[in-house]
């Protein structure tokens, strides 16, 4: 059992307006970026994990990132054990 | 009656509800610390302004895991009243206890002003006071008001009339110029479909005197107050 | 295991150490410092903390007066009585260069600063303002920094939780790449609250709460005191430190509560500008003892810190507390309700050095008092700058009069530096903690102190302020960068006079001032002449108004690539309005109201005719030159004592400075009134007659800046009683016309002059002037 470690992203939902993304997008386009189609900004969480299985250590991230590291109302969220 | 203002570390409108419950209305309010399991003999909760833990993951994620929030999610389950402002308000949604979330400003900057407010169900225990149709003039403070739903939840609410508040114009037209942050359906505050919880992002509390150029505020508190008082007797 | 440098000229060269100053730190200590000790000195010696360069200066400061309960210079903060057994603390510092070099980081630790600066006297902060001055907002590199510092400073405030109700913002050029960040805070306590910075008491533990100590704003002070050249903001780009509102608010709470408890504290300082260095010296300083700290119990942030490190690291929102021995449980107790880190980290000693240990060595050990009051101070050299000769050459008779002047009042109105500054107070939560009775926009600001503005008091102890007490405290903040420039002395007088102007328009008699000083390199003895200039004049003009100076800040060395920035004192000015009823606003109320002018519509003894760097000058003719109007602070003193008896008589609706723009943008002002809610403005309209006013000049009559002037409107029953007043007086009061009807569409502006008539769609001046900064910042 090594030292893992959890990288979680979080986004918000396709259909939850992104202002962050869509001031982004715009910004790009204006200073010339071509052939942007969309922008979202979301959040990346890591987390170093102690003496866990990666099973374990999988279901209690997911635990946490649905409970409290994202809003299911409004975000979604994928899971990298390393 | 008595009121408990649920205070944590980050909280910062706490004093302000304390203060227009019990010197301007003269009724008994406390405050209620994060860490407390019971919520005492309160009659009605009010979960305040401010920035709870610091919000930095997103706010009001994780004051919701807080004890006192156990203690207040049991209150409303059994049919108390409870209501959130602005932070409070954001809480609420994340404990599950009000359908929705809400996401930063449309304009992603901080807003702070008076806005126009219609009361659009006026048969509620935040609203029983307000004569239906009528505006009101409230400060706004956040940067992360803009309210938030599926489109089958909104339908289902608005089914159920749990749209209490909506930003409107000087004349009560609900226009894309007086929402201030981008809220679907110039939505300011909602209630559940029992009706006993609410939030809203606009302050009263802040709008509850007259040297501070409004009274509107009052309203949501008397409301409170007259439909207890109604219960109870 | 040492691998410290060894001492050479260069490292102390580097440390921005003189010789001479070297010199003495031999003789302080009777030997070589250490790289530490070498650090400690070159951070306690700078102007930030030691003000070397300026102290002379500021010993001509008005700064006593039967008021204060804490004066300038004894702690972190000037205290003042406000009656009833309250006092009020506030200041003013500057976060110039960590702002030029990361704006939102920069100006937001710079307002983490000024609070607990505030905090740590004892009492609660309760409102905060500043003043801000940039370059033009036509660089992108500029609304980069402005849109930077608004989101820091309103990031920090409403998260902490106290209104951001008062401010100033300028643009010019001459702040290009050098832009002004200075915070003001305010805070309210009981007299018997005050806490002292004194390391009092031989054994004492010495506590530390806050967050870890981590590399952030390395020898920030000493970076401070540098000019500001490209590469150094490249290269201190790494040393900004990071803010954390939230936590400042758990460490004031924390301290507040500690403070209310009996005898658990006997000291308490905030580390903030070289914060663990300044803040033992100082604490052992003042009370004439030693200090002795372990470095392995601080709490650590990064790997493998240096002594060097952790002595001057800025990490934020940490404090220093001497805890009366014995109570160390009951403090503890209190640090782990706020879930606070904190540590145990020395003893006070008799011993009056400074001692700092690091696993088990002693890597500095300083006599305290030498270096907190030992400092060098120096008496530069002062020259007449040679451009003032050019820019006071000028005459307005130059000029061709205006023959546009319905288009010169938009011009104005669209102006950055005078248009509305909705965009960035907007941003700032103004209104929390229900105190707020006047709000941006108006003169000066007000702000309600009640009840729970006060910290909490000691559990069983008996309540020395009266039951449901309410106190009406103004302020103001100003500074007039480009009148200072063209005559450092007028300018600054300007600066005193205006700030008590504003207060005096809303209802408040002045108790005190805090000072900001921005000024160039003080080896530049052209720079240094503007610096002394100006300082005669604020100190004038604080007495006059019986405004002492109660603390302030510094800032020198501000300067970009191109040469220094336009030389900048601004003066925050503390008032208390009495009664509630005499809380007065700038914005006209009803029509059918009188409006007058108070003192002279044109100063004709100045050969300006009140338009030398004026903003009408400066916008129309592209023209930053002439001398300034005169302030004859005798004049103004009368003026606004007849203000506050008009008012206290209660015959005043409105009152309104006449400042930036002249006559017709205040008079716009004035009837822009306070907006109602979002997007629906109550507009007034005015019919103004000065065809009794003979003066050649248009331009003078309606955009020159003659100080000394108010606005006022009364009702009409109350006008003969005013004027036969100010006859008594002998204070000049005109009626110049009337607030017209509402009703209409929109309402109109009107002036009839001797040989004209202009007029101007109220809505239409309201929407340039509140959109102008938005449209900028928004790119609409």
């Amino acid at each position: 059992m090594s030292n893992m470690k959890a990288k979680i992203i979080v986004t918000p939902k396709k259909a939850v307006l992104d202002p962050q993304g869509k001031t982004v997008q715009n910004a790009l386009e204006h200073i010339g970026f071509k052939g942007i189609k969309d922008v979202r900004i979301g959040k990346y969480i890591e987390v170093e994990i102690n003496d866990m299985d990666r099973e374990t250590a999988l279901r209690e991230i997911s635990k946490a990132s649905h409970s409290i590291l994202s809003n299911p109302v409004i975000e979604d969220y994928s899971i990298e054990i390393i | 009656m008595n009121f408990a203002v649920l205070q944590f570390p980050g909280s910062n409108c706490d004093q302000d509800c304390i203060h227009v419950l019990k010197n301007v209305l003269g009724h008994n309010a406390y405050l209620l610390w994060h860490k407390e399991t019971s919520i005492h003999n309160a009659d009605a909760i009010i979960v305040p302004g401010g920035f709870s833990y610091g919000d930095y993951l997103r706010t009001g994620a994780i004051a919701r895991y807080s004890n006192v929030m156990q203690a207040v999610a049991e209150f409303a389950r059994q049919g108390g009243l409870v209501l959130g402002i602005c932070n409070g308000f954001q809480i609420l949604c994340e404990a599950g206890l009000l359908p929705g979330a809400l996401i930063k400003n449309r304009s992603l900057r901080f807003r702070c002003e008076f806005v126009w407010l219609k009361t659009s169900n006026n048969q509620t225990p935040f609203t029983c006071v307000a004569p239906k149709q009528d505006i009101m003039r409230i400060p706004i403070a956040h940067g992360e008001g803009c309210y938030f739903a599926s489109k089958e939840e909104l339908a289902q609410m608005r089914d159920n009339n749990q749209i209490l508040w909506q930003y409107c114009d000087s004349k009560g037209d609900i226009t894309p110029e007086s929402n201030p942050n981008g809220s679907l359906l110039n939505i300011a505050g909602i209630c559940n479909k029992e009706k006993n919880v609410a939030g809203l992002m606009p302050h009263p509390e802040r709008a509850s005197e007259e040297i501070l150029s409004s009274t509107d505020g009052k309203t949501l508190f008397k409301s409170m107050i007259q439909w207890f008082e109604k219960q109870s007797r | 295991m040492n691998n410290d440098p060894a001492i050479t000229p260069e490292l102390v060269a580097k440390h921005g150490i003189t010789p001479e100053e070297y010199q003495n730190i031999l003789k302080i200590l009777d030997r070589e410092p250490s790289y530490t000790e070498l650090g400690i000195f070159s951070v306690m010696w700078s102007e930030h903390c030691s003000y070397k360069n300026t102290k002379p200066l500021l010993k001509k400061f008005p700064t006593r007066s039967p008021k204060i309960l804490v004066g300038a210079g004894e702690e972190n903060a000037g205290i003042i009585d406000i009656g009833d057994n309250l006092a009020i603390a506030f200041k003013m510092e500057s976060h110039n260069h960590p702002s030029a070099v990361e704006p939102f980081q920069g100006a937001a630790t710079g307002v983490g600063g000024i609070i607990r600066d505030i905090f740590t006297m004892g009492a609660r902060p309760i409102c905060g303002m500043n003043s801000l001055r940039f370059g033009s907002l036509d660089s992108s590199e500029v609304r980069r920094l402005f849109r930077g510092v608004v989101g820091g400073i309103a990031h920090y405030g409403n998260c902490f939780g106290i209104p951001t109700i008062a401010g100033e913002v300028c643009f010019d050029p001459s702040y290009e790449g050098n832009p002004l960040v200075n915070a003001f805070c305010l805070g309210v306590l009981r007299h018997e609250q005050i806490a002292r910075g004194a390391a009092k008491g031989i054994g004492n533990p010495v506590f530390y709460v806050g967050p870890a100590t981590g590399r952030d704003g390395l020898a920030g002070a000493a970076f401070a005191s540098q000019d500001l050249t490209e590469e150094s903001a490249e290269q201190q780009r790494g040393a900004v430190q990071v803010g954390d509102p939230f936590m400042e608010k758990l460490v004031m709470e924390a301290c507040l509560e500690l403070l209310a408890m009996e005898n658990a504290v006997v000291g308490i300082q905030d580390m903030g500008a070289a914060g663990l260095t300044c803040s033992t010296c100082e604490t052992a300083a003042r009370a004439g003892t030693g200090i002795e700290i372990e470095l392995d119990k601080v709490p650590q942030r990064a790997k493998g810190m240096t002594p060097y490190e952790i002595m001057l690291s800025e990490s934020q929102e940490r404090m220093l507390i001497i805890v009366n021995k014995g109570h160390e449980a009951e403090v503890q107790q209190i640090f782990d309700k706020w879930d606070l880190p904190w540590a145990n980290i020395g003893v006070v000693t008799d011993s009056g050095h400074m001692v700092v240990k690091h696993h088990g060595e002693i890597v500095a050990d300083i006599p305290a008092a030498k270096i907190a009051n030992d400092s060098p101070i120096y008496h530069r050299k002062s020259q007449r700058p040679v451009y003032l000769e050019k820019v006071q050459a000028f005459s307005v008779s130059e000029l061709p009069d205006t023959v546009t002047p319905e288009n010169d009042l938009k011009l104005l109105l669209s102006t950055p530096s005078l248009a509305s500054k909705n965009w960035v107070y907007r941003q700032y939560d103004h209104m929390v903690r229900d105190g707020s009775v006047i709000c941006p926009g108006s003169d000066a600001a007000v702000i309600r102190i009640k009840e729970d503005s006060l910290p909490p008091l000691s559990k069983g102890a008996k309540e020395s302020v009266p039951a449901g007490i309410e106190k009406f405290i103004a302020m103001s903040v100003d500074g007039n960068g480009t009148y200072v420039y063209l005559d450092p002395y007028e300018g600054s007088k300007i600066a005193v006079a205006e700030a008590a102007r504003n207060l005096a328009c809303s209802g408040a008699r002045p108790l005190g001032s805090t000072d900001n000083l921005n000024f160039g390199n003080p080896h530049n003895p052209e720079l240094f002449y503007q610096l002394e200039e100006s300082v005669r004049g604020l100190a004038e003009g604080c007495s006059i108004f019986e405004a002492p100076i109660t603390g302030g800040n510094v800032s020198l060395y501000n300067q970009n690539p191109h040469g220094a920035i336009d030389p900048t004192p601004t003066i925050a000015m503390v008032g208390i309005i009495e009664k509630k009823e005499h809380i007065t606003t700038q914005w006209f109320k009803n029509s059918g109201d009188i409006i007058l002018l108070m003192g002279l519509p044109v100063d004709t003894k100045d050969p300006n005719l009140g338009l030398g760097g004026s903003s009408y000058l400066q916008v129309k003719h592209k023209c930053k030159n002439g001398n300034p109007p005169r302030c004859d602070l005798q004049h103004e003193k009368k003026i606004q004592m007849a203000l506050l008896d008009f008012i206290r008589a209660g015959w005043i609706k409105s009152a309104h400075d006449c400042s930036d723009g002249g006559l017709m943008c205040a008079l716009a002002e004035c009837c822009f009134s306070q907006d109602i809610a979002l997007n629906t403005p109550k507009l007034k309209g005015a019919e103004i007659d000065l065809t009794s006013c003979e003066y050649d000049r248009v331009d003078a009559l309606l955009f020159g800046e003659t100080q000394g002037r108010i606005i006022l409107t009364a009702n009409k029953t109350d006008i003969q009683k005013l004027i036969n007043k100010a006859a008594e007086l002998s204070i000049p009061l005109n009626i110049i016309g009337k607030v017209s009807s509402s009703d209409l569409y929109s309402p109109t502006l009107s002036v009839k002059t001797k040989n004209a008539f202009f007029s101007w769609n109220v809505s239409e001046l309201y929407s340039i002037w509140w959109n102008t900064v938005e449209n900028i910042m928004e790119q609409k």
